[in-house]
């Protein structure tokens, strides 16, 4: 340790107890700042040392996405009449967006599951990063690596099966992930807190809720097939929406403008479904402060 | 103002499963206070509620009655204002193991606003002050001993200079030379930089040559909170060891049924 202790400019005054050069680092927004740096470092790291791991989860993705992509195929070769490739790329879009989707809800799940594990949960929340901040940061990671990581998973696929996109608009269609990814984000915080409630099978449960999302959003049908009911569910997730407008771009060339209906409840769904994941985790955090669950496992 | 300011802090926790389930008193309406730059040790079997007590004073924990108080903050209320103040180390150096002691330390600082022009010379010195082969910081975790990871534990509360340090059993498990090391390091604090440390420990010996002040706690009851040498005489006891089985009719390695997290 350095001897003296170090001063950080903008110490709060709630810290007043103490003199101000006792306080390490900042309690301010640039300290926040720097802690979502430190969620999105330590993310990276992990990254790095199980990159085969990583390496064999990618390769797969890329199997089971073939496995669905492949349907466009099999129905032509069974006889029946369907445009290949556009049936295929509306399948690729499918899995690509259930494997993203999948990405964000592991990674905001990890928040406590993989702490939990590790056994470095109390010192992760003991410390003086907002809850809020701290999401962000698993939340922002989660869209960066989803982005990277399901881009080259529809590179791949779309090279294998050697499809070709003359009118993508996929500007369009990633302002339109870009904008989902914030309602996927909420819904990922509200399932991140399952493994304080039940750390055996929280982490499970996440996959319940992607698979509820997904069942109901058309990912590979149009949500007009579903039951009424399910339709009207279907008003409710975001998914429906992105894999509605991500398609409309990269088959028809759909532009931000084309695709308005679809962005409108995206935007709204993101407004509410932040705050509303914020409020669950914040509520299942009291929860297991109360009744000694916010410790290791064992 | 006190560094620690508990009033009648209870905690209890329902165990068992539901129809069955029973309450359990981790916490029974404990008192005491810690002046700043003080050492206390709480002396307690295991499930005495020694980690309770730190485990609240850490935020991780919300009581069930009384109130704690850290520099003032109230443990609840001000959770945030108390976590910048506070950090710990408990009997196991919990770190993401595939990660290496520099990385485990750079990220733990971030959480506390530290850039990486803040660490990048202060973890190799830190590292060293605990006694840490720095030519081994990046290595995984995984691949380092016992004591060496808890050194890195030490290190990582160290980094954030907390003023009021937590130590649950920091030597439990370590072998005598690390052992050493680490309790020679907490006295270097104590002499040096001011900082308050509540240790919470079943070592007798480390109790007595650390700590002002020496406290048992039974079954989630402080009984007593003394100088080593006045815990002995109050007791009529020839030592600590003594004073503790007279104080609470049991040995210090047994552990409680009892409790806790």
């Amino acid at each position: 340790m350095s001897p003296e202790r170090r001063s950080g400019p903008g110490v709060s005054d709630a810290v007043a107890g103490y003199p101000r050069s006792a306080i390490t680092g900042d309690g301010g927004l640039r300290g926040q700042l720097i802690g979502l740096a430190g969620v999105v470092e330590r993310n990276a790291y992990l990254i790095k040392r199980y990159g085969w791991w990583e390496l064999a989860l990618f390769v797969w993705t890329v199997a089971n996405t073939l496995t669905v992509v492949f349907i466009a195929k099999g129905v032509e070769a069974t006889g029946g009449h369907l445009d290949v490739q556009r049936a295929t790329t509306t399948l690729l879009i499918g899995a690509v967006i259930w494997s993203y989707l999948g990405i964000i809800f592991e990674i905001l799940t990890e928040t406590v599951a993989w702490e939990r594990w590790e056994g470095t949960i109390e010192y992760t929340f003991m410390a003086p990063l907002k809850r809020a901040v701290h999401l962000g940061g698993m939340g922002l990671f989660a869209v960066l690596y989803g982005v990277l990581r399901t881009a080259l998973l529809f590179v791949v696929v779309a090279l294998f099966f050697g499809l070709h996109f003359p009118h993508a608009d996929f500007a369009t269609a990633l302002v339109l992930l870009a904008v989902a990814s914030v309602s996927f984000v909420g819904v990922g915080m509200v399932t991140a807190v399952l493994p304080l409630i039940s750390p055996e099978k929280g982490a499970q449960l996440g996959f319940i809720a992607q698979g509820f999302l997904l069942v109901v959003s058309g990912v590979y049908y149009p949500v007009t097939i579903l039951p009424q009911w399910m339709q009207w569910l279907s008003t409710i997730s975001p998914a429906t929406y992105a894999l509605r407008g991500i398609r409309a771009a990269v088959l028809d060339g759909a532009g931000l403008g084309a695709c308005w209906s679809d962005l409108w409840p995206l935007l709204v769904l993101g407004a509410v479904t932040i705050p509303l994941g914020l409020l669950v985790f914040r509520t299942g955090e009291r929860y297991a402060k109360r009744h000694g669950k916010l410790k290791r496992s064992g | 103002m006190f560094a620690v300011d508990v009033v009648n802090l209870e905690k209890r926790f329902r165990r068992g499963r539901r129809g069955r389930s029973r309450i359990v008193t981790a916490l029974a309406a404990v008192s005491f206070t810690v002046q700043r730059g003080e050492c206390v040790a709480v002396l307690g079997q295991n499930g005495s509620g020694k980690s309770t007590l730190v485990r609240t004073l850490s935020t991780l924990l919300l009581p069930d009655g009384g109130r704690a108080r850290v520099f003032g903050h109230d443990v609840v209320r001000e959770a945030g204002a108390v976590r910048r103040l506070v950090n710990r180390v408990s009997v196991e150096a919990s770190f993401f193991k595939r990660m290496s002691a520099a990385e485990n330390l750079s990220y733990a600082a971030r959480f506390y606003g530290l850039t990486p022009a803040d660490t990048r010379a202060s973890i190799p010195d830190i590292l060293e002050r605990v006694g840490f082969p720095v030519g081994r910081a990046s290595e995984p975790m995984e691949d380092l001993s016992r004591g060496m990871q808890q050194k890195v534990a030490l290190a990582r509360a160290l980094l954030t200079s907390p003023v009021l340090l937590l130590l649950d059993e920091p030597t439990t498990g370590l072998d005598p030379r690390s052992k050493r090391e680490v309790q020679a390091f907490i006295r270097e604090l104590r002499t040096e930089h001011d900082t308050t440390i509540l240790l919470c420990t079943h070592d007798l010996l480390e109790a007595e040559t650390l700590a002002e002040r020496v406290g048992i706690l039974h079954a989630g009851r402080l009984l007593s909170l003394e100088p080593a040498e006045e815990l002995t005489r109050s007791y009529g006891a020839a030592n600590l060891e003594e004073a503790f089985f007279t104080a609470t009719g049991i040995e210090l390695e047994e552990d409680t049924e009892e409790v806790i997290t």
